[in-house]
């Protein structure tokens, strides 16, 4: 996998996405403690290229489905920060209006369609969305973004079968960061290759590293060339590290359940410092280019958070709104 | 307007105009196959889906051909991915199709409980109201000819706890037809489920598309000494046991509840501050099901008008058995009605 085979714009936007979920999610987790944020946050730190890299392949039209860890996937597609932030503040500004929390991300103004806390949930939603595309012809792709657990759930399964049977232009993401909670994916999974699944559907799969941008770039990219020729859908498993807890800030109990080879190998290898060094090493990026867009970033979240901070929370009577469509 | 609102809003005739209606009969299953054609041919969104619904008998005859009507990309035979196809039929709601799903049976809803609780009945609310979910999914309540446990459930009590969906069991052929347009052209998850013994009964059916609003429940039979609220078949069973009961002088009203989410509790609490008498006949087991919900609205909100505790008419705390002895122990009727209402009218 080359470099060159990316055009510098495409580089730097992708730089600028996945440094801006590193600082969302640094920022969420440094102020998490003061309690304003009372909504149960999963951080996808150490996942961001992932998110990034599938969504720079998409339209602004595409369709994506997310997940409980969907920070990353939101902002990748494009959803408004402040909407964001405002909604793990509880407020009625927020892009739920405070009836879903951060586990339930949406902006259909850039077909951010939601998110399913149930693991595997949102898998078929993302499927049904690619048999409507099919029916109208619209020309959209389907991505809905899951964790190694899911493939645990019989409804992916179920879900692979159906849109390989119709050959509907979806895309399963599986982000393998080896965890669920606190169990490794060897203890749940005697073949640990999440491929050989969609294999048996008949599904093409790729497998990228979700650590090198440069790598999960060009894969994502071909599996969305497949979705899009209109011969059925693709996977693409990409595996990475989820540096934090399962939920929460920080990672209290890493040293009782993960292993510390395993621990420094993957924490000693950043995707964003990796990246950034690739860009400065091939003269795509300087220390100043990188010095202004991450100042502009932090604006930006300053801003988003005294947003939240300043925004009505939900009425109490308005209880039951929203119900019924 | 889109079609959608308009037919909600136009009014629906009364049910007892159409007893001089001779000249167009058609059983349930016929008006709930013209319901999905016209529904069909009028929004290019709707679709039907579930296993069989394009085999020869065509879901009791509800589906039959329409297949070859619409082409297999609108009406298509699923794979038994029930929870899958389920969420499926959710996507594409919330893209903007309107999905009808056929099940045999309720109890294959149980597989789908996920998609139905966790996603179709959650995803306005969750959201802000800024996606909704126009979904029906239809299930047929099996009874007899040894069906046994997992062939015979109605379930919709579980479906009824359920905030977020709708929940529709018609008893006539024009309820069949005109709440199946109300229910396709709603905005949100439907649960539409009908009883085998009904599709052979027959009743007036308008021939164009109509719509019976959901939440309005009808008065079957007029009376004075006691309301028995049936839902589905349960009204073919109060209906006899009314005229029965009429032999012996009893005058008993019935109301169809139609729809039981949301449910009629006006039409309900009306008759009884009339008559200060309530049975509840359902389909499904007495505890904590619908006929429990009804009784406790009652008494939480028409306690002042009951002369007489109120009295259920529904399954007993059993799985339902194989065996055609013990199904007729199972099974209430018109006697366990008839004597419920000789218990409470004195």
């Amino acid at each position: 996998m080359d470099i060159t085979e990316i055009d510098k714009a495409t580089l730097i936007n992708l730089y600028s996405v996945i440094s801006r979920i590193r600082k969302v999610q640094l920022r969420i987790e440094e102020l998490y403690h003061q309690d304003n944020m009372k909504t149960p946050v999963h951080l996808c730190l150490g996942q961001e290229a992932i998110a990034a890299t599938i969504c720079e392949n998409l339209t602004k039209q595409d369709y994506v489905f997310s997940n409980h860890r969907g920070h990353g996937h939101y902002l990748a597609k494009g959803g408004d920060l402040n909407a964001m932030i405002a909604e793990l503040h509880c407020k009625e500004t927020g892009c739920s209006k405070g009836r879903g929390g951060s586990m339930h991300l949406i902006d259909l103004s850039v077909g951010l369609m939601g998110s399913s806390s149930i693991v595997s949930g949102g898998i078929p939603l993302a499927v049904g969305v690619a048999f409507s595309s099919a029916c109208k012809k619209d020309g959209l792709i389907s991505v809905v973004f899951f964790g190694d657990a899911a493939s645990e759930e019989g409804v992916l399964h179920e879900s692979m079968n159906f849109a390989a049977v119709k050959k509907l232009p979806v895309l399963f993401v599986c982000e393998n960061n080896f965890y669920s909670v606190f169990s490794h994916q060897t203890t749940r999974q005697l073949v640990t290759d999440i491929t050989a699944r969609p294999k048996a559907f008949g599904i093409p799969t790729y497998k990228a590293d979700g650590r090198d941008v440069i790598d999960a770039y060009l894969k994502s990219k071909q599996a969305i060339e497949v979705v899009r020729g209109g011969q059925g859908p693709a996977f693409i498993e990409c595996k990475a590290y989820r540096w934090r807890g399962h939920a929460g800030a920080g990672d209290e109990l890493k040293d009782k359940y993960r292993k510390l080879d395993e621990w420094d190998e993957w924490m000693n290898c950043c995707p964003l410092q990796k990246y950034e060094t690739l860009l400065l090493d091939n003269n795509i990026l300087t220390d100043k280019i990188i010095d202004t867009v991450n100042s502009q970033i932090d604006v930006e979240i300053n801003k988003a958070f005294d947003f939240a901070n300043e925004s009505p929370l939900p009425r109490k009577d308005e209880l039951e709104k929203y119900l019924y469509g | 307007m889109p079609w959608t609102k308009f037919l909600i809003d136009k009014t629906e005739p009364g049910f007892d105009e159409h007893a001089d209606q001779e000249d167009r009969k058609l059983t349930f299953s016929e008006a709930m196959r013209e319901g999905l054609d016209q529904s069909l041919a009028r929004d290019e969104n709707v679709y039907v889906m579930g296993q069989g619904v394009d085999d020869p008998s065509g879901m009791f005859g509800i589906t039959v051909d329409l297949h070859k009507q619409y082409g297999s990309e609108r009406v298509f035979d699923t794979p038994l991915s029930e929870n899958g196809l389920t969420g499926i039929a959710v996507g594409s709601a919330i893209a903007g199709m309107r999905p009808v799903y056929l099940h045999n049976r309720p109890d294959f809803l149980m597989l789908a409980m996920d998609q139905i609780i966790n996603h179709a009945a959650k995803w306005s609310y969750m959201f802000g109201g800024q996606s909704t979910v126009p979904l029906v999914i239809m299930a047929v309540i099996g009874r007899g000819w040894g069906s046994a446990a997992q062939h015979s459930q109605s379930l919709h009590g579980l479906f009824m706890h359920i905030p977020g969906l709708r929940l529709v069991m018609p008893s006539t052929a024009y309820d069949a037809k005109g709440l199946l347009t109300a229910s396709i052209a709603d905005n949100n998850p439907v649960i539409f489920i009908m009883h085998r013994w009904l599709f052979k009964h027959s009743s007036f059916v308008p021939e164009e598309l109509y719509s019976i609003p959901l939440g309005k429940g009808v008065v079957r039979r007029k009376g004075k000494d006691v309301t028995i609220v049936a839902i589905s078949y349960m009204v073919i069973e109060a209906m006899r046991a009314a005229e029965e009961l009429e032999k012996d002088g009893y005058d008993v009203e019935i109301i169809d509840s139609r729809t039981l989410l949301p449910l009629d509790e006006e039409i309900i609490l009306d008759s009884i501050k009339k008559t200060g008498r309530l049975i509840v006949a359902d389909t499904d087991w007495v505890t904590a099901g619908a006929s429990a919900e009804i009784s406790a609205m009652v008494a939480d909100k028409g306690f002042e008008y009951l002369k007489m505790p109120i009295k259920r008419v529904g399954w007993p705390n059993s799985h339902v058995p194989g065996s055609y002895v013990l199904e007729e122990a199972f099974y209430p009727g018109v006697d366990d009605i008839v004597s419920s209402v000789k218990e409470i009218v004195k």
